[in-house]
Parts: structure tokens; sequence; C-alpha cells
């Protein structure tokens, strides 16, 4: 058997199931219990018939004779219309009344009715006979006064009885049904609301989950918090395993460059020197290349717990550019800041944004000839725009929406070695905060314009 | 001598011994054919020719097609009938209501629901097997001759008294029913003795004075109007009151004590052959109270529960097992004896 995959389903189909066999029980029992009411009400009536022929018993000149009351049998048509049928025998010969009415229940105690249901002309009967002893004689004679009677009346009661119960079983099962949506549904809030309350979490939201949980739910909290901070600290460690590894890829290859360089002073020959250079692109390039994986990286772990912590763009661009401005000096660029003054607020994290500007000021840089100008702009409408504009080759006429997915370059840049990682982190870190990279041409007509679109509040 | 219960089961013996087709007795029998004749309804009847030939014809007349063969016999022979010989028929009608009540329970009759049920009394049904068509009250009928217009007693005390102090002009001049012949008479008394004890004393006086016993009421009655009788003692009021109306020197009084009322019934024997017509019958004679014409043309009073709420002195015979303990033998004999005992006295 399948299981029911909704709790509330089960909930709801074992309470109603219980519900039925409630309502059933109650209709068994108030028709059982009814039915032998009637039919006690029957046979006192009967007893009591009975006993007026009985005690109207009297002796005659030797004889058992009877003065059969009016009230004996007109008593049994007060409750019922029923078919009345009786019998008095003495000493086994009958006196009086229907001699063929059945006698197979006869008493044995002096005054104590019994009963029994036979049938008796087409129809079930039940009757009572009590044991009489009359002193006709100096012996004494036995005399069984027997009363019948039919149980149509006590049928169509039971059948009233048993539509009745029904009616009420069946309106009970219905309360109860509804009841039990309700009670289902009640049980599971508390369930419901801890689902809501983790669902609209961030994804990265890996606090504890606070908040009153029922008793039953408290272990799964617990282990839904546990889990939660083994996660944190598994997050926390490959943080720290990123900027181990950044720092660990860089700082030997800045050695390596230091050293290259120095021995490039010391060489004469102008192809070991060659050699050299090319050793130190190299190296540049590979520093540079790791450099953007592990930002990438870095973005892409951060992008998941995007901090928003207040910061000033402004001295974020210029930090950002005062770091670079010794390679742009290599090639005689001049990087231009436009931006409003005083500080710009915004909500973000730092790292990102810094790692963001950094690659597009680089490529920038990288694609600019020499003894041109970069300008960093910030713009502020309704969103907060900050593009970096050059005077290089631009883009040209290529889709600029590819350019920004991982690894991609633009088709006329087959001369410039880089890793095609660039414009992807700056994307990926607009989307991060809401918003979008845009990639155009400089207004100028040549060069390329990349601008961040944040959403500025 | 009123036939009990186990001589009517030796008459049955006996006759199924000498394979007599019909040991009951019969009257009067009169076969009203319907042209073209679609079925025929057979009925038992105690009621006289005279008081049912209006409602079998109109009965016709609302259901063409139905022949009817329509037999008068006596109460008891009623019962003998259809109890003991089994006779077919469709339809037992009979003034009777203990007799009648004790066909119902013993299983004699069969349930039908008349469609004008909604309308009738809960007393005038009884088992869904029988139909109370007629509420008949006894009366005493007195002779002009002997009583001028509003001076006959009014209750059965005044009468005791006034037969007491009476006796030579009364004796030989008082009647009653013959119980142990006339099934209502049994009836009738059996209801009185159980009403009041002024019955027995009332029987008592009447057997000092010679009371003439009858079989039937329309006897009794032509006696009292041709004046051989003073007065005659619990005669069925819906004859006497066609008789009043058609005969001069009669008057028909009302005891204010209580006057007990009889329903004459209806009811359709389990071996009925046509019950549709049976059934069409009962509808139409229980609804007897629509049709005024009808009531005027055959006497018989309609049930009418107000007439019974109106005068507290009518006392209408209650349909149960009760009415089973004055057909039980002991009782019966009993009842005879002491009724022998009361009427029949050895004239001084």
């Amino acid at each position: 058997m399948k299981r029911p995959a909704s709790i509330r389903k089960r909930l709801f189909y074992q309470l109603a199931a219980v519900a039925a066999v409630l309502s059933l029980a109650f209709v068994l029992v108030v028709r059982g219990v009814a039915s032998r009411a009637a039919e006690g009400t029957q046979d006192d009536i009967l007893a009591a018939s009975a006993t007026a022929i009985a005690d109207s018993l009297t002796s005659e000149q030797g004889e058992v004779t009877l003065e059969l009351p009016y009230s004996a049998l007109s008593m049994l048509g007060t409750i019922n219309e029923d078919r009345v049928f009786y019998r008095i025998t003495v000493n086994d010969g009958t006196l009086t009344g229907y001699a063929d009415l059945p006698a197979n229940n006869l008493p044995t105690r002096l005054d104590t009715p019994v009963f029994s249901t036979e049938v008796y002309r087409g129809d079930e009967v039940r009757l009572t006979s009590i044991l009489r002893r009359v002193s006709n004689t100096a012996a004494g004679s036995q005399v069984v006064v027997t009363v019948a009677q039919t149980r149509s009346g006590l049928a169509a009661i039971s059948r009233r009885i048993t539509i009745t119960a029904t009616g009420v079983g069946l309106l009970f099962f219905l309360l109860a049904t509804t009841l039990s949506l309700l009670a289902a549904n009640s049980a599971l809030r508390p369930l419901n609301r801890m689902t809501g309350t983790v669902a609209r979490r961030g994804p990265s939201d890996l606090r504890p989950v606070t908040g009153e949980a029922p008793t039953e739910l408290t272990p799964l909290v617990d282990a839904l918090n546990s889990f939660m901070a083994r996660l944190r600290s598994s997050l926390s460690r490959t943080e720290d395993l990123i900027t181990e590894a950044a720092h660990r890829v860089r700082t030997p290859l800045a050695t390596v460059r230091t050293q290259a360089e120095v021995t490039h002073r010391k060489l004469n020959k102008p192809e070991h020197k060659q050699a050299i250079r090319d050793m130190i692109r190299a190296i540049d390039e590979s520093s540079r290349s790791a450099g953007q994986i592990l930002d990438h990286a870095m973005v892409t772990f951060r992008a998941d717990s995007l901090a928003l912590d207040p910061l000033d763009l402004a001295t974020l661009v210029t930090e950002t550019c005062d770091r670079l401005s010794p390679t742009a000096e290599l090639k005689d660029i001049a990087l231009l800041m436009e931006q409003p003054d005083g500080p710009v607020p915004f909500k973000g994290d730092g790292i990102m944004l810094q790692a963001a500007l950094h690659n597009i000021l680089d490529n920038a840089i990288k694609y600019s000839p020499e003894d041109s100008d970069i300008s960093v702009r910030i713009e502020i409408n309704s969103v907060l725009r900050l593009s970096v504009t050059d005077q290089g080759r631009g883009f040209g006429d290529m889709d600029l929406a590819g350019l920004t997915s991982r690894y991609s370059r633009g088709a006329n840049v087959g001369d410039v070695v880089g890793s095609g990682l660039g414009l992807t982190i700056a994307d990926e870190v607009a989307r991060a905060h809401g918003g979008q990279l845009e990639l155009s041409h400089s207004e100028e007509g040549q060069g390329a314009c990349v601008s961040l679109i944040l959403p500025y509040n | 001598m009123r036939v009990t219960h186990f001589t009517l089961q030796l008459i049955a013996a006996m006759s199924l011994w000498v394979g007599a087709a019909q040991a009951f007795e019969i009257e009067d029998r009169q076969v009203y054919t319907a042209s073209p004749e679609t079925s025929v309804l057979h009925i038992i009847s105690t009621a006289d020719r005279a008081v049912f030939e209006p409602i079998l014809l109109a009965f016709q007349a609302d259901n063409p097609g139905i022949s009817i063969d329509y037999t008068i016999t006596g109460t008891t022979d009623l019962m003998k009938a259809i109890y003991e010989e089994d006779a077919v028929f469709d339809l037992a009608i009979s003034s009777a209501m203990d007799l009648q009540t004790k066909l119902a329970n013993d299983g004699y009759a069969q349930s039908y629901i008349p469609q004008s049920a909604p309308e009738l009394p809960d007393w005038a049904i009884w088992r869904d097997q029988l139909f109370a068509f007629t509420q008949e009250p006894a009366v005493m009928v007195v002779s002009d001759k002997y009583f001028d217009k509003g001076t006959a007693p009014q209750t059965r005390d005044a009468l005791i008294e006034l037969l007491r102090q009476n006796p030579e002009k009364f004796r030989g001049r008082v009647g009653t029913y013959d119980v142990r012949r006339s099934g209502f008479g049994y009836l009738m008394a059996t209801q009185d003795s159980r009403t009041s004890e002024t019955y027995w004393r009332l029987m008592e006086v009447m057997g000092r004075l010679d009371a003439q016993l009858y079989c039937c009421s329309g006897d009794m009655i032509s006696d009292v109007a041709s004046g051989k009788l003073a007065m005659a003692y619990n005669v069925l009021g819906s004859y006497a009151a066609s008789v009043v109306a058609a005969t001069e020197g009669v008057q028909i009084v009302e005891l204010t004590d209580f006057m007990n009322v009889m329903l004459r019934t209806v009811l359709i024997p389990s071996s009925a052959e046509n019950v549709p017509d049976a059934r069409a019958m009962v509808d139409f004679l229980t609804s007897l109270r629509r049709y005024p014409e009808l009531v005027e043309a055959s006497g018989l009073p309609p049930l009418d529960t107000a007439a019974l709420q109106d005068n507290p002195a009518l006392r209408p015979i209650r349909f149960g097992p009760g009415l089973l303990v004055f057909l039980d033998q002991l009782k019966e004999e009993k009842f005879l004896r002491s009724w022998e005992n009361s009427i029949l006295q050895e004239l001084p």
C-alpha cells in the first residue's frame, strides 16, 4: 500500500476513519439499547396482562374458572395495534383461548413470567407465560396463563429508531469529519509556520531557527540547526581556504616576479633578456589569472551570502583606482574620476564591488592604448550607474551579451592574454546586488563602456 | 344460543365432515349486474338491502363495470363464513365490531391504507385492516301510545324507576335484543355492562316484566310502532331513525347518561380475490361523509368526531384487543348465564 504523501491527508483520513467507527458504534448501541427498551416495554405490558388474567382465576365448584378482565387485553392495545393471543391451560388442558398457541417455554416457578419469541399464524409473536396454583381441589391445579402479542409495532419503533440513529450518526460523522479537517490543519499550522520561516530566508541565511516550535518538532529544529551550524562552519572553512589559496599562490608569484626582474637587469644578452621578459609576462598573467579565478570563486561564494554593509562607493572607487594607478602609469594611462561631491552611500558587499571594479578597470587598462584616458564615473538617477569608459579597441561588432559568460573573450583580443573571467566576475557582482552589467560602445565612438548598474536605495 | 368459538369449530368440523359447501345462513342475496361487466365484487354484509342499496348503486355509478354480489347474513354467520368456512368474499361489512376485530386479530383480514386515511380520525382505523365508516348509537325507541312527546325517561335510572313503579303497565311490553342470537345485541349488552352497573339492574327489572327478546332491530321497531311494545331498549339508531321518519307513533329516546356508539366496519378478508375493487369500495365507504344524499338515503350516519365531542353521553366503542375479551369462551358463557338469570325469570 502506498503511504499517503501528505501528513494532513493521513491525519484527516485516520480521524475520519475513527469518526466513522464511532458513528457506527453509536448507531448500533443506540439501536440496541432502544430496541431493548422497546422490547422491555412490551414484555412489561405482556407480564402485567398475564398477571391481571392470573389474578382473575377462581375456583368454582371444584373447577378452575376465569373472569377475563377487559383491561387485561385492552391494555395491550394502548401502545400499538398489534394482534393479541392468549391461552389459559389447567393441568395441561386448554381452559380457554387459542389452543394452538406455541408452548415451548413454560414457566416452572410460580408467579415468575417467562418470555419467548415464536412464530404464530405467520407473524413473530412475543409470548409471556405465568404459572399459578389454584386451589380448586385438595391437590390444587397448575394454571398457565400465556399472553402473546405480535411485534409489528415494535418493528416500526425499531425502524424509526434505526432511521433516527442512522441520521444522527451520519450527522455526527459529517461533523466529526469537518472537525478532523480543521484539526488536521490546526495541528499542522506550527509546521507550516516553521516551513514559512525557513522558506522566507535568504539562500545563505544560516542562522539557527528560533521561535516556538511544538515539542514534536523540537528534534527536527535541533537537527536542522545543527545541520546549518555544520554548513556554516564548512562554508567559513571554504572561505578561509580561498583566502589562504589566494595568498599562497600570489605571494610566491610576486617573489618569483621580483627575482625575475632582478635577473633581467643583470642579464646582458638580448635573447636572455627577452626570455626573462616573456617569463615576467607569463608570471603576471598567471598572477592575474589566479587572482581572477580566486576573485571569481570568492564572488560566487559571497554572492550566496551577500553582505549588505553600508559603505561609501566614492571611497571604494578612489581606493581601487589608486591601487591600479601604478599599472596604468606604466602605459601612461590617466584614470579620470567623475563622481558627485561627498560620499555616495550604498549598501552592499564592499569586497565584491571592489573585485568587480578592479576587474573592469584591469580590463580597460589592458585593452587601452598607451597614453590614453580611462574615465570612471558615478551617476545617480533612478539607479546607480558606475561606468568605466576607455579609448581602446572597444567590443567591435560582436555579441555583447555573450561576453559576460565565463571564459568567453572578445573576438578582437587574440593578441592580449586573458582568462575571460573579468566581465563574468563584474556581471555576477552586479546580479548579486540586484543590478546588471551593461556593455556599450563609448560615446566618442571608439572604446568600450562597461557599466555596473545597481539599484540605488 | 350464540355461537361461540368452540361451537364454531365444531360446526366447521361437522360441515367439513358432511361436505356441506356453506353452513352459514344466508338471509338474502342480491346481484347488481353491471353492463358491460368487467369484474364482480363479492360482499358479505350484515346491513339490510334497503339500507345499503343506495350506497351500492352510487358506488356502481362511480365505478362502472363492477357487478356487486351482495350477500346479507347475520353477524355471527358472517364470522362463521370467514373464520370457519373459508368462504371467499372480497369485502366483509358488519356491525359487530368485536367479531370484526377478532377476524383482523386472528389474521383473516388484509391491510390497506385508504385514500381518505389522512382525513379519518385515528380511532376509525385499526391495524390498517378494519375501517369504520359509520357511527351508530344504540338508542331507545318508545311508542306514542305509552309516552307523550317528551315524557319518556331520559336516563337508565329513571327508566328503572318507571318500570318498577308501573309493572302492570309494561309487563310484556318491553323489548330488547336476544343477545344469544344477535351479535350486535351482544356487543351492546357487554359494552353496557362494562360502562355501568345499571345495566344489570335494568335487565333484572326487564326480566321481571317478561321482556320480549328480538333478533333484529327491524322487528323490534315495528312492534313498537304497532303498539305491541311500549319501548325497545338498545336499538340501532340508524334503523330507528329511518323507521321513525316513515312511521307514525314512534319516538327515539337518546338516553343522557350514556349511549354506546357502534362503528360499522368493513374489512378486506385475506382470502379476497378481487382486491382492487374491494379497496375501491373501502375508499368509497370511508369517504361516505362526502355524499350527503347517500347518508340521507341509507340513513347511515357517517363518522363525525365533532358530534362525539359535542355530546358527552356518546361513548364510541374503541377498537383494540379489549373487544376480544367478551368473545372469550368462558367470559361469554358467564355473561350469558348472568344475562339469562336476569332476563329469563320465572314469572310469579
